[in-house]
Formats: C-alpha cells, sequence, structure tokens
C-alpha cells in the first residue's frame, strides 16, 4: 500500500448540503470518519453560532447522564455485554423523547434517594435510642448485676425501685434529673473533664462503650461511641449539662423514669425498627430496579448524545449559503475515498429524506492538506511515538513503518537479556492475546492504559530483546554455554605455562591468545561465555559494545539522510539532491564512515600476534582532526594521505550545506541562467521558472530577501552535524 | 564461499580458527539472506504487503548486522580474559 510509505494524496472538496438532510450526512460521513471539516466561521464566537441550543441540550443530558452514571456504579450493577454495537446518532426528533426520559428519570432518582436517606437516619436514631436504653439499665441496676461497668459510683438505687419513698435528697427539694445519650469514643475523656470541672462535682456521670460500631450518616464513617447518663440535681446544673452535652455533639434521648416506663419504650422502639427496616428494604428494592432499567439504555445514551454533540459542532463550522436552504462545507477529503463520501452522501439524503440531494464538487487549492497516515492497531502505537517528535508535512516520506522495527530494535540493544525478554514478550504476548475483553472493560488505571496502548510495542520489544540477549550472552545476567567456548584453558598447561604452582601462588591469571590452542575460534552465537566468569570481563565488552553503537549509529543515520533523496525527487527539487543530500552524506561518511572502516579494519588485520603494536583508534581520530601524525603506528600504509583527503572533502561540504542553498535560490530569483540585472526583460522569464518550485514558501515572493532563505535553511546542518559529533563522543 | 575463503587469505589468522569461522559465517548469512531477500516475494498482496516486507527487510538487516559484529570483534583477540584461581582450576577438569 503507498500509503504507509508517505502520506495520502489530499483534495479540497466542497460539500453542499440540503439543510432537511444535514443533519444526516454529517452522522453518515461522522460514522465512517472520512474527511475533515474547515471552519467556515472563524470569526463567529461559539457563543454566536446557530446551533448553540442544540449544543446546549445536549449538554444538560449529558449531566444528567453522568449523575445516572455515578448512581449505577455506586450500586454496583454490571455493564451491559454486548458493547460491540456502537449506536448510531439518533434523528433530532427522538432526541426530545430521550430527554424527557432523563429528566424523569432524575427527578425519581433524586426522589428516592432523598427518602432513603430520611429513613436511614431514622434507623438509626432508634437503634442508638434502643442500645442506650439497654445500656443504662445495666448502669440502673449494676448493683445486682455485679459487673464493672465503668467508674464506680454510689447509686441512688432507691429513687427507682421505690416509687413512693422519699429519699434525703427529695426532702431538700431538689429534683433528680438524668440526661442520657451517645457519644464518640474520642471525646469521652475530654467530656467527663469538662463535666466535672463546670459542675463542681454536682453531677454523675457512668458511660459504658457501645459494643458495636454505628456508621455516622453525616460524615459516613464508622466511630464507636459510649452511652452515657448523666445524674444531677438542680435546674441550673440541668442547663450547664444541657450545653456541655449539645458543644460535644452528643445524641441525647428522653431517660425513662422506671422500669415499666423502659420496657414499654423498647418494646414500641422494637416494633417501629422492623418496620423501618422493611420499608427501607423496599426503597432500596425499588431503587435498585429503576438504576437496573436505566443501566440497560444508559450507556448508549451516553454514546448518542456525545455523537449527537459532535454533529451539532460541526454544523456549527459550516456556512449557510444566500438562500439559507443549503450548507456549505468546506473538507479535506483522500482522493482514494471520493467515491466513499459520494455514496456516504448519498446514504444520508435517503436517510433524512431530502427533495434534493446532497452532493460534492471538488476544488483547487493552494493551501497546504493535512497529512494523514492510515494505520491498523498495529501501526498506530508506533505512528503516535514518530508523531511525538513532529507530523510530517503533506506527502512527505513517513518514517513510521522503519521505526516499527529499529525502536525495538535499539531499544534491544540497550536492554539485552534473553530471560527479561522473555518475560516482556510474554506479558505483551498475554495482552495482546486477550485484547478484545480488556478493550470493553476501559480500566480507569492511567498506568495500565498506557501499557495496554502499547503492547505491540512491548511484544516487538520483548522478542528483538530475546534476541540480543542471545547474542550478548545474557540470560538473567548469567551466560548460556551452547556450542562450547573458544578459549581453552587446558592449552594453558600443556607447554609448562602453567603449573599447579603457578595457580597456587597467583589468584589471578590472564589467559594468552598468543599460545596455541587457547584460543579455539570465535563463539559462533555471540559472545564467548567464559567472559561471563572473567575479571576483566567489562574491557572486553565495553570496547565491544561502544563499536558496536558507533556502527550501529553510523548506519542508522546514513539510512536517514538517504530517505530524505526521495523527499527531494517526489517535490521536484533536484538542487537539494546536490545542495543538501550529497553534502550531508559525504560529511557523515568521510568522518564517522571512516570511524567504523577504522573499526572493522582493526577488528580484521590485528590479532593476538602483534597486539602490542595495535594502535588506539581514538587517537588516530582525533589525530586526524588536529592534522597530527606520526607517534602512533599506522593502521596502514597511506594512513595520513588518506585521512588528509577525507578531512578537507568534509570540511568544504561545511559551507556548502550552509550557504548552498539560499545563494542558489537568491541566484534563481535574482536572474535565472545569468546574472545580469535586466530588470524589464527577466520579469517575464521569471514569472515562468516561479512554477518549478513548490514550495510554498518561495511561490509568491519576487522580492525574496537574502536573509530569509538562509534563516529557512540554517537548521538542519547543524543538526546533523551536531549530533554526529556528540553520538561519536559519547560512543569514544 | 570461495570469495570468503580468499577475503580470509588476506589477513594472518591461525587455520583452526578459519574453519570455525566460515560455517557460522555462511550459515547465519544464508539464513537473514532467505528472511530478508526470499520471503517478501512470498508475501501476499493485501493492503499491509508493504509494511510487511519493509519488517522483514530491517529485521534481517538489523539482526545480521548485530551477529556479525558480535563474531567479528571476537575474531582475533588481543588479550584473553582473566580467570581467579578457583576458576581455573575448575575449568581445567571440567571444560573440554
Amino acid at each position: 500500500m503507498g500509503s504507509v510509505f508517505r502520506s495520502e494524496e489530499m483534495c479540497l472538496v466542497q460539500l453542499f448540503l440540503q439543510s432537511g438532510s444535514a443533519y444526516d450526512c454529517i452522522s453518515e460521513l461522522g460514522e465512517m470518519g472520512l474527511v475533515e471539516f474547515r471552519d467556515l466561521n472563524p470569526s463567529v464566537n461559539s457563543f454566536q453560532r446557530r446551533f448553540v441550543s442544540e449544543i446546549k441540550r445536549c449538554e444538560e443530558m449529558e449531566r444528567i447522564l453522568g449523575y445516572l452514571l455515578r448512581e449505577i456504579r455506586k450500586a454496583n450493577i454490571a455493564v451491559p455485554e454486548d458493547d460491540e454495537i456502537c449506536p448510531v446518532a439518533p434523528p433530532p426528533k427522538h432526541v426530545l423523547e430521550i430527554m424527557e426520559q432523563l429528566q424523569r428519570l432524575e427527578v425519581e432518582l433524586s426522589e428516592v434517594a432523598r427518602n432513603k436517606e430520611k429513613l436511614q437516619r431514622n434507623l438509626l436514631e432508634l437503634t442508638e435510642y434502643t442500645h442506650m436504653l439497654r445500656i443504662t439499665r445495666t448502669f440502673v441496676h449494676s448493683r445486682s448485676r455485679n459487673k464493672a461497668l465503668g467508674p464506680q459510683y454510689e447509686e441512688f438505687q432507691s429513687i427507682e425501685s421505690d416509687s413512693a419513698g422519699c429519699t434525703g435528697m427529695q426532702r431538700l427539694g431538689a429534683k433528680l434529673g438524668f440526661v442520657s445519650g451517645l457519644i464518640h469514643r474520642v471525646k469521652v475523656e475530654a467530656f467527663e473533664r469538662m463535666l466535672w470541672r463546670v459542675c463542681k462535682g454536682y453531677t454523675i456521670l457512668s458511660y459504658a462503650e457501645l459494643g458495636e460500631s454505628l456508621a455516622d450518616l453525616d460524615t459516613g464513617e464508622i466511630s464507636t461511641n459510649v452511652v452515657f447518663l448523666i445524674s444531677f440535681w438542680g435546674d441550673q446544673i440541668g442547663q450547664k449539662v444541657q450545653k456541655i452535652c449539645d458543644c460535644y455533639h452528643c445524641h441525647l434521648y428522653p431517660h425513662p423514669e422506671n422500669d415499666e416506663e423502659r420496657a414499654d419504650v423498647m418494646d414500641s422502639l422494637r416494633t417501629r425498627i422492623q418496620d423501618l427496616n422493611n420499608v427501607l428494604h423496599r426503597t432500596e428494592e425499588y431503587l435498585r430496579q429503576v438504576l437496573q432499567k436505566a443501566s440497560e439504555s444508559a450507556f448508549t445514551w451516553v454514546v448518542q448524545v456525545k455523537k449527537m454533540k459532535a454533529i451539532y459542532h460541526i454544523l456549527n463550522l459550516c456556512s449557510f449559503d444566500v438562500t439559507n436552504k443549503c450548507l456549505i462545507a468546506e473538507v479535506w477529503c483522500p482522493v482514494n475515498d471520493l467515491t466513499n463520501l459520494r455514496g456516504a452522501l448519498e446514504e444520508g439524503s435517503r436517510k433524512g429524506d431530502a427533495t434534493v440531494p446532497s452532493f460534492v464538487n471538488r476544488i483547487p487549492s493552494n493551501d497546504t492538506p493535512p497529512t494523514l497516515l492510515r494505520t491498523n492497531k498495529f501501526t498506530s502505537g508506533f505512528q503516535s511515538i514518530v508523531e511525538a517528535y513532529g507530523v510530517g508535512d503533506y506527502r512527505e516520506v513517513s518514517p513510521a513503518p522503519y521505526t516499527i522495527i529499529t525502536f525495538p530494535f535499539l531499544f534491544a540493544v540497550m536492554f539485552g537479556d534473553l530471560g527479561h525478554g522473555m518475560v516482556m514478550a510474554c506479558f505483551a504476548l498475554w495482552m495482546v492475546l486477550t485484547e478484545k475483553s480488556h478493550k470493553r472493560k476501559r480500566s480507569d488505571n492511567e498506568i495500565w492504559t498506557m501499557f495496554f496502548e502499547g503492547r505491540y510495542i512491548i511484544l516487538m520489544m520483548g522478542l528483538f530483546s530475546v534476541y540480543t540477549g542471545l547474542i550478548y550472552n545474557d540470560c538473567f545476567s548469567k551466560s548460556l554455554n551452547i556450542f562450547g567456548s573458544g578459549w581453552s584453558v587446558r592449552a594453558m598447561f600443556t607447554d609448562q605455562q602453567w603449573t599447579n604452582e603457578t595457580l597456587q601462588t597467583n589468584t589471578l591469571l590472564i589467559l594468552d591468545p598468543n599460545v596455541s590452542g587457547v584460543f579455539v575460534g570465535p563463539y559462533p552465537f555471540g559472545i564467548d561465555p567464559i567472559w561471563n566468569m572473567a575479571v576483566n570481563r567489562l574491557s572486553f565488552l565495553n570496547s565491544y559494545k561502544m563499536k558496536m553503537s558507533v556502527i550501529i549509529g553510523v548506519m542508522h543515520m546514513s539510512f536517514g539522510v538517504v530517505l530524505s533523496v526521495f523527499n527531494h525527487l517526489h517535490f521536484k527539487q533536484r538542487f537539494n539532491i546536490y545542495l543538501l543530500f550529497l553534502p550531508e552524506l559525504l560529511f557523515l561518511l568521510c568522518l564517522f564512515g571512516y570511524l567504523v572502516f577504522m573499526i572493522i579494519y582493526k577488528w580484521l588485520a590485528f590479532g593476538a600476534r602483534d597486539s602490542r603494536l595495535a594502535p588506539s583508534i581514538l587517537i588516530h581520530f582525533i589525530n586526524m582532526f588536529l592534522m597530527q601524525g606520526g607517534d602512533n603506528t599506522p593502521l596502514y600504509p597511506g594512513q595520513t594521505g588518506l585521512q588528509v583527503f577525507l578531512v578537507v572533502v568534509a570540511l568544504l561540504c561545511v559551507p556548502v550545506l550552509l550557504i548552498g542553498k539560499p545563494v542558489y535560490l537568491y541566484w534563481l530569483h535574482r536572474g535565472g541562467k545569468s546574472l545580469r540585472l535586466r530588470r524589464g526583460y527577466e520579469r517575464v522569464r521569471r514569472v515562468s521558472e516561479d512554477d518549478m518550485s513548490q514550495a510554498p514558501a518561495y511561490a509568491d515572493d519576487e522580492e525574496e530577501g537574502f536573509d530569509d532563505l538562509m534563516t529557512s535553511r540554517d537548521t538542519q546542518p547543524k543538526e546533523v552535524k551536531t549530533a554526529t559529533v556528540h553520538t561519536s563522543h559519547i560512543n569514544i | 564461499m570461495r570469495l570468503l575463503f580468499l577475503l580470509l587469505k588476506l589477513f594472518p589468522k591461525p587455520d583452526m580458527a578459519a574453519l570455525s569461522f566460515v560455517i557460522p559465517m555462511s550459515v547465519m548469512t544464508l539464513f537473514w539472506g532467505i528472511i530478508g531477500g526470499v520471503v517478501p516475494w512470498f508475501i501476499p498482496k493485501g493492503p499491509n504487503r508493504g509494511v510487511i516486507v519493509t519488517m522483514l527487510v530491517l529485521t534481517a538487516v538489523c539482526c545480521y548486522l548485530f551477529w556479525l559484529i558480535a563474531i567479528l570483534a571476537q575474531l582475533n583477540p588481543l588479550f584473553g580474559p582473566s580467570l581467579k584461581n578457583d576458576t581455573i582450576w575448575y575449568m581445567y577438569y571440567h571444560w573440554p
């Protein structure tokens, strides 16, 4: 498919939509996802557009739906399974129905929720009252029960049991009062202390902890409560006690005078609680029923309302023509999809029962069309990585198909572990195989969504890591010995090189490849497993890995530079090939390509025999730039001459890169073939010459400033140069 | 294969190493050559053919290059591994 290589060809199209069927046509276009609309009313405020009231209606519906969905989630009702069906946006006549239903549901739900809350509050009060009665009974009869329930006070036990009796207190004329209720566990000590200080010991407080914890309706937390009973005498003390209880947010309940009253109250409370529980139960069932019924259609409504809102937004972008009967829209459409576009409009006109069908009209345009690159579920991840660096221009070569392999490969070069790579690949494979069910669930967890969206990327990275792990011979940081190592220790013991005595006297010994039989041959696949056990493992590995990075980096950069040729050829700017591509490539290859050559040459030409004479490539490279030499042994005969030549060529490329193209374009605009300044005659010729350069920056202006040309060109060669120098510095 | 032998004659190397270099070299070149050069012709025509062919060729080039660098770096080692004496003692008895 050609459209993977570069972005698709687009054309500007005018759509003439009849007002009646405009909604349906755009709905059809939206379902197919073909076109990009241009805003034909850019100067109009968003509050003054045509379809603002419809959009307001949609947002109101979205609000109600949001409330509905929250309630459904709170009640833990399951999402309907068949999420594959994507509903189409409803026609305007159905919208009012949906709106009415939603409003009715909202009113009903809020009423039921309010009632339920009231009932629950009532139930809580009654339950607390029951507990309080039960526990204060034990206070009053504490003597007979023999239980230690908090601080022991002397009880006035005769007051309760003796209905006709008068105690010493009553003879004094003081009236004994009781205040009872519940208070939070954490406040009890402060409450007690406050009572003692304020009432100066004229009150008696008994309290006991409530066994079960009750949920506080206002805050929703579960807290332990303590039942208390305050006995006091005197009215003023009573008022003070009341105020203190208010201050500590206690729930107060009337204390019964005697046992029979207590028993009566408890009975009535029990029946009331039972009734309340029944009613609550029924209410909850009813609420659940309503939500269940709503959940069947709520999710489709959400999608439908969203689509409707989108359609009205698009309709706002169109403009009405003079007769006010026809909507005009300007869209960018891929050339390959023009027939689909026509089909969609016909379908929309048919659905909207239009008398006059809508039609399309292709118009020429000088604007740069948008870049369209079609992706499937596999390539979309890589495309988004590429777009993170920037979206390409119209019809430029797209780097995405190469990124599918190079990105995971470069990751694997850095990761390089067989065991961990397999774990990664298995995880990604599991995500890929179960992707349908994960897509339906649509989790809220951001980290999981990130991993899931990149499942194909992770799979590729894992697979390549397995390969590079095999080459680095690294499996959970241990080496595998599949083919047999190329280094032989036994050979060092023959020829009397080593003996048992050498082993005993030296802790570290180095194998010498010059001794025959020690080095049998290179390990056929990857790094030799003996290096895993060597102490100087990093000396070898570092040198290997840095050289490898240089080679891979230079090849990758050259590949990128070569890709630009396709752009130059496509946009018919052949001069770019000579003024941009060639100098870039020459600069890159003369310096860093030569470095790669030196690396490979040193690997092939220098062995163990002449290891003492093997020169350092780094020193050679630096000397090449400084044009010094002579201290180091040359790698090969004629090296200095070749290096001087390469440096000169590279240095000559730099001015060509910097000012070659601006000078050439300036020269073009000034006179074409010659440098004469005969203005009159040349204006005619210049017009025809302008057709040659299609790049929009240069097309219109005749008096092209030299500085404009310079600034438009300058960034690229600097980037290439800094990139190459940076890479080589890191690697060396 | 013959070209390889000629190329090898240019550089000084022990003979045993030459053989153990030639066999993996030819096997890997053949393997990645088939994946990168032959399999693309057999991919059926469809909307994804371009992507799949690009992927195959790039994979072949990258993986072959990576393996080649690994084996070239070890072809003529300038120094050997430095081992502890108990490792050497173990390897003397247990490694071939």
